[in-house]
C-alpha cells in the first residue's frame, strides 16, 4: 500500500510541476534560452538515472556513460534527418529505437568488460568512451552526413517539454519499480558484496549485464532527446569530461537515490549554465578549478555521496 | 623509399615515443603496486614536468643537466603533496572513492594550471636546448634527440633498478606491494614507503615530461591526458605491478602507435591502443610478464 500512496504523491507532484513549467513556457515568462536549459536539465537527469542504476545501485564504476549518450544522440540525429521526422508522435518510436541501439551496444560491450572489477572496469569503460569518440571524429568517412569532427548539423528540433517530462516520469516509475523488484535487490546485493551475492545463488554476471544494459538504454534515450533539442552535435560533447559530469551528478545526488539524482542534475545544470549568465568569462574558468576540489573534499568527508547518510 | 628502411625508421620513432611512455608507466605500475590505485593525476605530473622544464629553459636559461634535477625535484614535491593531501585521508575508504579522488586531482591540476594567470590553455613551443642533428645509418637515420632519449631512459631505468632491487627502500617497497599488512608487521613504515613511491614515480614522470618536450616540441596543459592513459595501458600490457613489464609495455605501445600512424591513419592511433587494452584484459589480464591472475 505504501508503494501506491508514494506513487500517487509522485504523480500529483509531477503533474503540478508540469503545469507550472507549462505556464512558465507558454506565457514566455522565461526566455527561450532558459527554457532550453530547463529541458536540458531534465535530459541530464534522465541520463544520470541510468548511470545511477549502473554505479549507484549495482556498484559498477563506469567512466564511459557519455559514449552511450553519444550513440543515442547520433542514432537519433541520423534517423530523424534521414526520415525527415518533424512531429512528436513519430519521434517517439525513434527515441525508443535509439535507446535500444544504445542498450544493445551496452550489452555487447558489457559481456567482456563487466567481468573486470573497480579500477580495471573504469579504465575499460574509459577506453570504450575514447573508441566511440575516435569513431565519431572519423564518422564522415563512413557516412558523409554524420559530419565527423566538423559536427552533425541540421537535426530537426523536436524535443519539447511534454516529451522530456513524460519520459522522465516514465523512467522514474520504471526504475523505481525495478529497484524494488527482486532484480533491484540482486543489484544492491552485488554492490554490497559480489562474492556473497554469488554464494547465495545470484547470477552476478547476468545481473550486472542487465543493470548495465538498462543504464545504457536510458543514456541512449537521453542522448536522442539531447540531439533533437540542440539540433547540433559535436564529438567533443561526448568525451571523458561529459562522463565525469554524470559521475559527479550521481555522487552529489547520492549513490542509489533516484530523487537525489534528479535534484543533483537540476543543481548541476543550473550551476554550470547559471554561472555562465551571471559571471564574467574570466571568473568562469574557475568553475573547473572549484568543482574538482569540491569532489575531492566530498570524497574525503562523505564518501557515499552528499545526500546519503554514511552506511556501515 | 625502400619498405624495410621505412619500417626500421618508424620503429626507431616508435622506440622514441615508447621510451617516454615507459618512464610514465613505471610511476603507474609502482603506485598501483603499493596502493592498488590508478593514479589518474600521474599524466598531469608528466605535463607539470614539461612545463617546469619549459620555464627553466625558456625564461631562466638554466643548463640542461640542472633542468633535469630541478624538474625532478619539482615533480617529486608535487607527487608527494598530492599523495599527502588527497590520497592519504582515504586510505581506508572504498576503492572507488579513491579512484574518484584521483580523477578529481587530475581535473584540478589541468584546469588550475590552465588558468590564464598560470600556464594558460594555449599550445606553447618548447625550446630545444640544442639543435637537432640526424645521423644517416644507410638503412635509417637517427637523430641526436633520439639518442639522448634512449640514453637518459636507459640511465633512469638502471638507477631505478638499483633502487628497487639493491637498497633497503626498494626492498621495503617490494614488501609493501606484496602484502601491506605483513609488511607493517615486519616494521616497515607503510606511509613513508607510499610517499616514497609517489616521489620516485613522479620524478620519473618529470624526466618523461622533459624528454617528451624535447622530442615533440609543443606543450599544452592537457597534453598529459592521453599519454597518461596510454602509459597506464602500457603498464597493464606488461603486467601491472611489474617494473620491467612497464618498460616492455611502454615500448610496445609506442611502436604500435607510430606504426598505426604511419601505415593506417593518425586518427586511429588512440583507438588501436584501446583495442590492445581490451585484448589484454580479455585474454591475458595479468599482462605479458604477469603470472598471478588476481586483478580481475
Amino acid at each position: 500500500m505504501r508503494f501506491f500512496s508514494e506513487s500517487r504523491i509522485f504523480l500529483v507532484v509531477s503533474v503540478s510541476l508540469y503545469l507550472v513549467m507549462k505556464a512558465l513556457f507558454a506565457f514566455d515568462i522565461i526566455s527561450p534560452y532558459i527554457q532550453q536549459i530547463c529541458l536540458y536539465a531534465v535530459i541530464v537527469a534522465l541520463t544520470a538515472i541510468g548511470l545511477n542504476v549502473i554505479y549507484g545501485y549495482t556498484g559498477q564504476f563506469s567512466l564511459g556513460h557519455a559514449a552511450f549518450y553519444g550513440i543515442g544522440a547520433y542514432a537519433s540525429a541520423y534517423l530523424t534527418k534521414i526520415l525527415a521526422i518533424e512531429g512528436v508522435l513519430p519521434f517517439i518510436p525513434v527515441l525508443v529505437f535509439c535507446g535500444v541501439v544504445s542498450g544493445i551496444m551496452g550489452y555487447l560491450i558489457g559481456i567482456p568488460i563487466l567481468r573486470l572489477r573497480d579500477d580495471f572496469l573504469a579504465i575499460a569503460t574509459l577506453g570504450f568512451g575514447t573508441l566511440v569518440r575516435v569513431f565519431l571524429d572519423n564518422s564522415d568517412k563512413f557516412a558523409e552526413s554524420l559530419g565527423g569532427s566538423r559536427g552533425f548539423v541540421g537535426i530537426p528540433r523536436i524535443t519539447n517539454l511534454e516529451l522530456v517530462f513524460f519520459f522522465l516520469v516514465f523512467v522514474v516509475i520504471i526504475t523505481r519499480n525495478l529497484i524494488h523488484s527482486r532484480y533491484g535487490l540482486f543489484w544492491r546485493c552485488i554492490k554490497d558484496d559480489e562474492l556473497a551475492a554469488t554464494s547465495v545463488g545470484i547470477n552476478t554476471t547476468h545481473m550486472k549485464l542487465m543493470a548495465f544494459t538498462y543504464g545504457c538504454i536510458l543514456a541512449g534515450i537521453g542522448g536522442a532527446l539531447y540531439a533533437n533539442l540542440y539540433s547540433f552535435l559535436h564529438p567533443s560533447n561526448f568525451d571523458i569530461l561529459r562522463s565525469i559530469d554524470f559521475l559527479i551528478i550521481v555522487i552529489i545526488g547520492g549513490m542509489g537515490s533516484i530523487m537525489g539524482t534528479i535534484y543533483a542534475s537540476i543543481i548541476w545544470v543550473g550551476f554550470i549554465e547559471g554561472l555562465r549568465i551571471v559571471l564574467p568569462a574570466q571568473v568562469l574558468d574557475l568553475r573547473w578549478v572549484v568543482i574538482p576540489l569540491l569532489l575531492i573534499a566530498l570524497m574525503i568527508w562523505r564518501p557515499y555521496g552528499l545526500m546519503t547518510k554514511r552506511r556501515r | 623509399m625502400d619498405i624495410l628502411s621505412y619500417v626500421l625508421q618508424q620503429g626507431i620513432n616508435g622506440l622514441q615515443l615508447g621510451a617516454v611512455y615507459a618512464l610514465i608507466a613505471l610511476g603507474y605500475t609502482m603506485v598501483y603496486g603499493v596502493l592498488r590505485l590508478i593514479n589518474f593525476a600521474h599524466g598531469d605530473i608528466f605535463m607539470f614536468g614539461a612545463f617546469v622544464a619549459y620555464f627553466l629553459i625558456a625564461k631562466f636559461g638554466i643548463p640542461i643537466y640542472l633542468v633535469f634535477i630541478i624538474t625532478m625535484l619539482a615533480c617529486a614535491i608535487a607527487g608527494y603533496l598530492i599523495e599527502k593531501i588527497a590520497y592519504k585521508p582515504l586510505r581506508d575508504a572504498p576503492k572507488i572513492s579513491l579512484l574518484i579522488t584521483a580523477v578529481g586531482v587530475s581535473l584540478f591540476l589541468e584546469y588550475f594550471l590552465s588558468l590564464n594567470a598560470i600556464f594558460t590553455p594555449n599550445y606553447i613551443a618548447f625550446p630545444r636546448p640544442f639543435d637537432v642533428k640526424g645521423y644517416d645509418l644507410s638503412l635509417f637515420t637517427i637523430t641526436n634527440v633520439q639518442i639522448i632519449i634512449f640514453i637518459i631512459t636507459f640511465v633512469s631505468l638502471f638507477l631505478l633498478y638499483l633502487l628497487i632491487y639493491r637498497t633497503n627502500y626498494g626492498r621495503a617497497m617490494r614488501a609493501v606491494s606484496h602484502d601491506k599488512e605483513t609488511a607493517a608487521l615486519m616494521g616497515i613504515g607503510i606511509d613513508g614507503i607510499i610517499s616514497f613511491t609517489f616521489i620516485v614515480g613522479a620524478s620519473l614522470a618529470g624526466v618523461g615530461g622533459i624528454l617528451y618536450g624535447i622530442a615533440y616540441p609543443q606543450i599544452n596543459v592537457f597534453m598529459g591526458i592521453m599519454p597518461g592513459i596510454k602509459s597506464f595501458i602500457a603498464a597493464v600490457l606488461g603486467g601491472i605491478g611489474i617494473i620491467h613489464g612497464a618498460v616492455i609495455g611502454g615500448l610496445i605501445i609506442g611502436i604500435c602507435e607510430v606504426f598505426v600512424s604511419a601505415f593506417l591513419s593518425s586518427t586511429f592511433r588512440d583507438g588501436v591502443i584501446f583495442i590492445i587494452l581490451f585484448a589484454v584484459l580479455l585474454f591475458k589480464p595479468s599482462g605479458i610478464l604477469g603470472k598471478r591472475i588476481e586483478k580481475v
